[in-house]
C-alpha cells in the first residue's frame, strides 16, 4: 500500500484534493467532516493518510508515508539534508507564500542584507545584544544569512503573532511567511530589498527512505503516470 | 572510543604535560549565551543545544578553547600552559557518516613575554607529536592579513566592516569589491540621504531609536564621499591572499610587499622572528608550506598564526590537529583584561587511524 499524507483540514487539503482530482484521483474525507480518515477513487493501492501539515515533513523524512503534500517551507525548515532524503516530485501551483525578512519602515538606512549587518555590527555596540530576528523558520533563515555574510545577529523564536515582535520590543526584525505583505505594512514593518529566503508552495514530496515493495513500485508508476509526472 | 585512540590520548596527553601543562577539565555542558556571543548564530548549525531548566540554554562543549580561556582569565599566572583530554560534540546535518563526538587532545599557551616562542613551542611540540606519521603542516597568519587591512588608506570605519569580516572570505572580497569601486548609491539612497525628512510621516516601532538611524545616515553620507580604496592596495590585499609557497619564500614576497604597504613590516617581521625560532627548534621552516588564506575558514577567532596538520594520503579525513593564536578572544572574554594565547588540537582518533593503515 502507497500511503500519501495529505494536510488534514483547510484551503491546503481542498486545493490538493481538488489537484488529484483534476488528475482522475478522487480523494476525500471518509464520513463526517470531523473524521480524519480518508478515501481514494480512481487508482487501487494507494492509502490516504490525514495528518497536520506541519507532520508531514516528518513522517516523509522518517519513511512513515511514501508520499506527501506539504509546504516546501516545512520540508526544507523541518528536514536536515532534506534532498537526500525525499524528492520533490511537483510544485502544486497554491499556497504559494515568500519566506521574506522585514525590518521597520523607520529604519530608512535599512535596503538590503549589507545594510541589515552593518546595522547589526551597531546595534550590537550600542545595546550590548545581538539584533534579534523573530521567526519560526530558523534553519532556512541562519543558512540564508550566512550565505549572505550577515554577522550579530539572533533568532528569537516566534511561533504566531510574528509581526507584533517589533511593536513589543521582543525583537528588532522579522522572518515571516507572507503572501501580499499587508500584515506586516499594518505592523510598520517593511520588505528589505533582497532575493527571498525561500519562495514555498504545496508541492508533492516522495520520500527516498520509504521502504517499497514490488507491488507498491507498480502502484507508483501507475500513480505518477495518472499524474502526468 | 576505540583502545588505540585511547593509547594516543593518553600518550598526547602525557607529551604535554611533560612538556609543563598543566591537566585542566572543562564542563561538557556550556552556556550556550557564551558560544553564541562569540560564534555568532550559526553555532547552533553546528553544536548541540540543550536546556536547563535554571541556567537556560547549554551547549554540549563544541571546542575545549573558549572554557579554557575563561578558566584562565578567572585567576591563571602569566606565563600558563594547560593540557586538555576529552568528547567534543558536533552536528552533522549533511553527512551521517561523520562523528558526532571525537576525542580532542590539546595544549593551549597563555604568554605575554615572546609570541614568537610561544607559537612555535606550541607548532614544535605538536610536529614532535606526529614524528614519524605520514602527516603534512600548513600554516597561515593572520596577523599579515589583519595588519594589512589595518594599513590600507581608507576611512576607519571601512577598515572596521573588513576587520569585521576577516573569517567569512566570500564576504571580504564583496566588501573589497565595493569600497574599491566608486560606490554609486543606488538612485532611492541617494535621494533618501539628500532629504530634508528621510522619515517623512513614517512610524517608529522597535528598540533602535530613530537617533540611531540618524546616526547610521551621517556615517552613510560620509561613506559617500569616501574615495574607493585605490587598485594598487587591492592587489597587494590579493597578493596576501594568493600567497601559497614554502616560508622563506614567502617571507620574502612579502618583503617585498610591504615596501609597498609599509604597514605590515611588522606582522612580516613578527613572521621572520617566528620563523627563527621554529627553525631553532628543529623544525625545517625550509619546507614548511605557508598559505595567506590558511585559517579564515574554520573557527573564527584565530588572529595570529594559524597552523594545521593533515594525512598526507588520506584527503578524505579532516585535519588531523589545527590550532593559532587568538589573542583577542582572551581580550572579549576577559572584559577587557587581554592575554597573548595559542594553542591547538589534536583528533585522538585521527591519530589512531592514520597510524594503523587500514
Amino acid at each position: 500500500m502507497i500511503k500519501l499524507g495529505v494536510p488534514s483540514k483547510g484551503r491546503l487539503m481542498d486545493k490538493t484534493f481538488e489537484w488529484f482530482g483534476a488528475h482522475g484521483i478522487t480523494l476525500r474525507k471518509a464520513g463526517s467532516e470531523r473524521e480524519y480518515s480518508g478515501v481514494v477513487e480512481g487508482i487501487d493501492g494507494v492509502e490516504l493518510v490525514l495528518l497536520s501539515a506541519g507532520e508531514i515533513p516528518r513522517e516523509l523524512a522518517a519513511g512513515r508515508i511514501h508520499l506527501g503534500v506539504t509546504g516546501s517551507d516545512l520540508v526544507r525548515e523541518k528536514v536536515a539534508a532534506w534532498e537526500q532524503r525525499v524528492d520533490a516530485l511537483a510544485g502544486l501551483g497554491f499556497g504559494g507564500a515568500d519566506l521574506i525578512i522585514a525590518v521597520p519602515e523607520g529604519w530608512v538606512d535599512v535596503e538590503t542584507l549589507d545594510d541589515l549587518d552593518a546595522v547589526a555590527a551597531a546595534f550590537r555596540a550600542e545595546h550590548g545584544f545581538r539584533l534579534r530576528i523573530a521567526t519560526k523558520y530558523h534553519r532556512l533563515v541562519r543558512d540564508y544569512l550566512r550565505e549572505h555574510g550577515v554577522a550579530d545577529y539572533q533568532l528569537v523564536d516566534s511561533q504566531g503573532a510574528t509581526e507584533g515582535t517589533v511593536k513589543n520590543e521582543t525583537a528588532e526584525a522579522v522572518a515571516d511567511i507572507t503572501s501580499t505583505g499587508e500584515t506586516l505594512r499594518a505592523n510598520g514593518l517593511r520588505i528589505l530589498d533582497a532575493p527571498v529566503v525561500h519562495a514555498s508552495q504545496a508541492t508533492l514530496f516522495k520520500s527516498r527512505v520509504a521502504t517499497l515493495n514490488v507491488e507498491d513500485r507498480d502502484v507508483l508508476v501507475r500513480l505518477t503516470a495518472a499524474l502526468g509526472l | 572510543m576505540s583502545d588505540a585512540a585511547a593509547t594516543e590520548t593518553q600518550r598526547l596527553l602525557t607529551l604535554f604535560t611533560d612538556a609543563g601543562a598543566a591537566e585542566i577539565k572543562t564542563d561538557i555542558l556550556q552556556p550556550a549565551e557564551t558560544l553564541l556571543d562569540i560564534y555568532g548564530e550559526d553555532i547552533r548549525a553546528r553544536a548541540y543545544v540543550t536546556a536547563d531548566p535554571l541556567r537556560g540554554e547549554m551547549m554540549l562543549r563544541p571546542d575545549f578553547t573558549v572554557p579554557i580561556v575563561q578558566a584562565h582569565m578567572a585567576g591563571g599566572v602569566d606565563p600558563a600552559r594547560y593540557a586538555y583530554a576529552g568528547k567534543i560534540f558536533r552536528k552533522q546535518e549533511l553527512d551521517d557518516t561523520r562523528p558526532i563526538e571525537y576525542e580532542q587532545v590539546g595544549y593551549e599557551v597563555f604568554a605575554s613575554d615572546d609570541p614568537a616562542q610561544a607559537d612555535a613551542e606550541v607548532f614544535a611540540l605538536f610536529a614532535g607529536a606526529f614524528d614519524g606519521l605520514p602527516v603534512r603542516a600548513a600554516t597561515g597568519d593572520l596577523g599579515i592579513l589583519t595588519a594589512a587591512v589595518r594599513g590600507l588608506k581608507t576611512s576607519d570605519a571601512r577598515k572596521s566592516a573588513l576587520m569585521r569580516h576577516i573569517w567569512r572570505p566570500r564576504r571580504f572580497l564583496s566588501l573589497l569589491k565595493r569600497f574599491g569601486s566608486d560606490a554609486v548609491p543606488s538612485a532611492k539612497r541617494a535621494a533618501m540621504l539628500a532629504a530634508d525628512d528621510p522619515f517623512a510621516a513614517l512610524s517608529d516601532v522597535g528598540v533602535r531609536s530613530r537617533a540611531e538611524v540618524q546616526a547610521r545616515l551621517d556615517r552613510l553620507r560620509d561613506d559617500a564621499q569616501t574615495p574607493p580604496i585605490s587598485t594598487r592596495e587591492l592587489e597587494l590585499i590579493d597578493a596576501i591572499l594568493s600567497l601559497r609557497e614554502t616560508a622563506p619564500h614567502v617571507l620574502s614576497a612579502l618583503r617585498d610587499i610591504a615596501l609597498d604597504l609599509p604597514p605590515i613590516s611588522a606582522a612580516v617581521d613578527t613572521l621572520a622572528r617566528r620563523l627563527d625560532a621554529l627553525a631553532a627548534r628543529g623544525i625545517d621552516v625550509d619546507a614548511l608550506q605557508f598559505e595567506g588564506s590558511f585559517g579564515r575558514t574554520t573557527l573564527e577567532y584565530y588572529d595570529g598564526f594559524v597552523f594545521g596538520f593533515s594525512a598526507t594520503h588520506r584527503p578524505d579525513l579532516p585535519p588531523i590537529a589545527t590550532g593559532g593564536r587568538y589573542d583577542a578572544l582572551t581580550s572579549v572574554l576577559g572584559r577587557g583584561r587581554a592575554i597573548p594565547a595559542v594553542g591547538g588540537a589534536i583528533r585522538a582518533e585521527l591519530v589512531a587511524e592514520i597510524r594503523v593503515p587500514s
